[in-house]
């Protein structure tokens, strides 16, 4: 990210990338939204200096001694400063105090191991804990399956973790990014009382790379987008990185 | 089908049918024949005792493995069968509904994947891959076992939950998320026995369960040995090494305190004796139903919380890395 002018993948036009970083990472010209990570995220969300993160120095083992695995690790966390592939904290929006967590694309694709299970889960039980809001925001590519069958249970733990939540009265809400899919849409990134998701984010159970292979079907045009989703019912709002802060504000202003 | 691991058995089987048939009333090919059912016994022992973890997955795919029906068939005097998702449709991939058990007389709320037993079958069930309706019957049958106060049984034998247009269109991961909640927070015993194949979330929204009990030639995988070989070494011909690094093997899972049993299967497999692997599974359900029967609803939920919660603990550690 050295150099002062980049090309937009999408529209190919000429972006300055402090223009890019001051929007968040959408193009000025598509308004197309590149991945975030985690700790610009948590910036684009919380009232300025309120964020405190929680659950630091929680590494992934090995658990399966699996091949590659502790490289991949290694390279992931020069590459990105993170621990594993989510932030979790406290912060307050416009006021409101909120449990947060913030997955990381960059980080193994953002898959879920026991790091990450383990970081939503006790984000959900501070929430539960402190009987605040819960604010989680996805970006993963599924299951991490280097950690084989501990990654399958982190689903089981994040649900047994948000069923005790949700039998109180405090929201959770569900921001899905590009992309979201596998093991982290079939459990936590779903369950929640509002799902939003931004624009263009692709969102699944299988990726469509899987589908036109397994089945031969071929897929409509958008398959699979955000729009495609709020069109089958299954996410609530599209909102642009831009305006989800206000989003959420207003939103926690009704069931916060 | 003969698995090729199988061959030296399926041949000496063949040679010692023969065998009978030429002796016929006449003892003298007895010592012949003695000899050969030794020599059959002991390769059983052999090749099943040492099974690789995928070759244990090829036995659990084995067309002939009793399926849902046959257990449902022999365990069950009585299945009320219920249908629906009461919203999309009927999915034939997972049948469900009330069971009324022959040893112990339980009544219970009997949920499994149906792979099928013929050709139309199968195709009518999709190869027991369900799609966001089957799911959605599951949250159902859930429900009502609650609101019965009768436990649940599922019998788990599915690849995967079925990745297509239309499972997509309809909200597959939202579907399996409800199973998930709605297991997590349920008030009665849930009972689970994997019996065949175990493939990630789609056998996982029927296995979060108080008890979970594996056949010891299934197997319960985040991901297809397959597809794990072609995404991480970028070659779906290292199908067995992917099974192998995965523990997905019922020995391994239990190891690993991410099930509770293991339980045995006639040498040769469930599918060259399917009573007795049927038996085997009657036999936990009758031990473990009235064991669970015993504890009240919020403690089940409590113990439920704290088995899910602790798994993968052990496979972090605290400090800098």
């Amino acid at each position: 990210m050295d150099a002062v002018f980049t090309k937009c993948e999408r529209c190919g036009q000429p972006i300055y990338e402090k223009d890019l970083a001051a929007r968040f990472n959408v193009c000025p010209h598509c308004e197309f939204h590149y991945p975030l990570p985690a700790p610009q995220r948590v910036r684009l969300l919380t009232d300025r200096g309120s964020f405190e993160t929680r659950d630091d120095g929680l590494f992934a083992s090995d658990p399966l001694g699996f091949e590659g695995y502790e490289d991949r690790l290694q390279k992931a966390r020069q590459k990105t400063g993170l621990d594993d592939a989510i932030l979790s904290g406290v912060g307050t929006v416009g006021g409101r105090r909120v449990a947060l967590a913030v997955m990381d694309f960059r980080f193994i694709g953002g898959s879920m191991g026991s790091v990450v299970g383990e970081k939503v889960a006790r984000t959900v039980e501070r929430a539960y804990a402190e009987e605040i809001p819960l604010v989680i925001v996805s970006a993963s590519g599924g299951a991490r399956m280097f950690e084989g069958v501990y990654s399958l249970m982190q689903l089981a733990k994040t649900s047994v973790a948000l069923s005790r939540y949700v039998e109180g009265s405090w929201p959770y809400i569900s921001i899905l990014t590009d992309p979201t899919f596998g093991g982290v849409t079939a459990s936590f990134a779903t369950a929640a009382d509002v799902v939003l998701a931004e624009p263009g984010a692709r969102i699944g159970f299988a990726g469509a790379r899987v589908i036109e292979q397994t089945t031969r079907e071929r897929l409509p045009e958008g398959f699979q987008t955000a729009e495609f989703q709020r069109e089958h019912g299954m996410v609530d709002r599209i909102v642009h990185r831009l305006a989800l802060r206000d989003d959420l504000e207003r939103l926690l202003g009704f069931v916060a | 089908m003969i698995l090729d691991f199988e061959r030296p058995i399926k041949e000496l089987e063949a040679r010692i049918g023969e065998l009978h048939r030429l002796a016929g009333e006449s003892e003298g090919l007895q010592a012949e024949i003695s000899r050969l059912e030794e020599a059959l016994a002991a390769a059983r022992r052999r090749i099943f005792t040492n099974l690789s973890p995928y070759q244990r997955v090829q036995v659990a795919r084995h067309p002939d493995r009793p399926n849902f029906r046959a257990y449902r068939d022999a365990l069950a005097d009585d299945f009320y069968e219920l249908s629906g998702d009461r919203a999309h449709g009927e999915d034939h991939a997972v049948r469900g509904g009330f069971a009324r058990l022959k040893r112990g007389g339980h009544n219970v709320v009997l949920i499994g994947h149906d792979k099928g037993s013929d050709v139309e079958s199968r195709v009518r069930g999709n190869f027991g891959m369900a799609h966001p309706e089957g799911y959605r019957k599951v949250r159902r049958l859930y429900d009502l076992a609650a609101r019965f106060s009768m436990p649940v049984v599922t019998l788990v034998d599915t690849p995967g939950a079925f990745a297509g247009r239309q499972a997509e269109e309809r909200g597959q991961a939202w579907a399996i998320s409800e199973d998930l909640m709605a297991l997590a927070r349920s008030p009665v015993p849930i009972v689970c026995v994997i019996i065949g194949e175990g493939g990630s979330g789609g056998a996982l929204a029927m296995c979060a369960a108080d008890y979970v009990g594996m056949l010891e030639n299934s197997y319960l995988s985040v991901i297809a040995p397959e597809a794990c070989a072609s995404i991480i070494f970028r070659d779906p011909g290292r199908a067995a090494e992917a099974a192998a690094a995965m523990k997905i093997t019922a020995r391994d899972l239990k190891q690993h305190e991410i099930v509770d049993e293991v339980l045995d299967e006639p040498l040769g497999g469930a599918h060259n004796e399917p009573e007795t692997a049927i038996e085997s599974v009657g036999s936990a359900l009758e031990r473990v139903l009235p064991e669970l029967a015993t504890i009240d609803p919020s403690s089940l939920i409590k113990r439920r919380y704290e088995r899910y919660r602790r798994i993968g603990n052990h496979a972090m550690r605290n400090g800098t890395a």
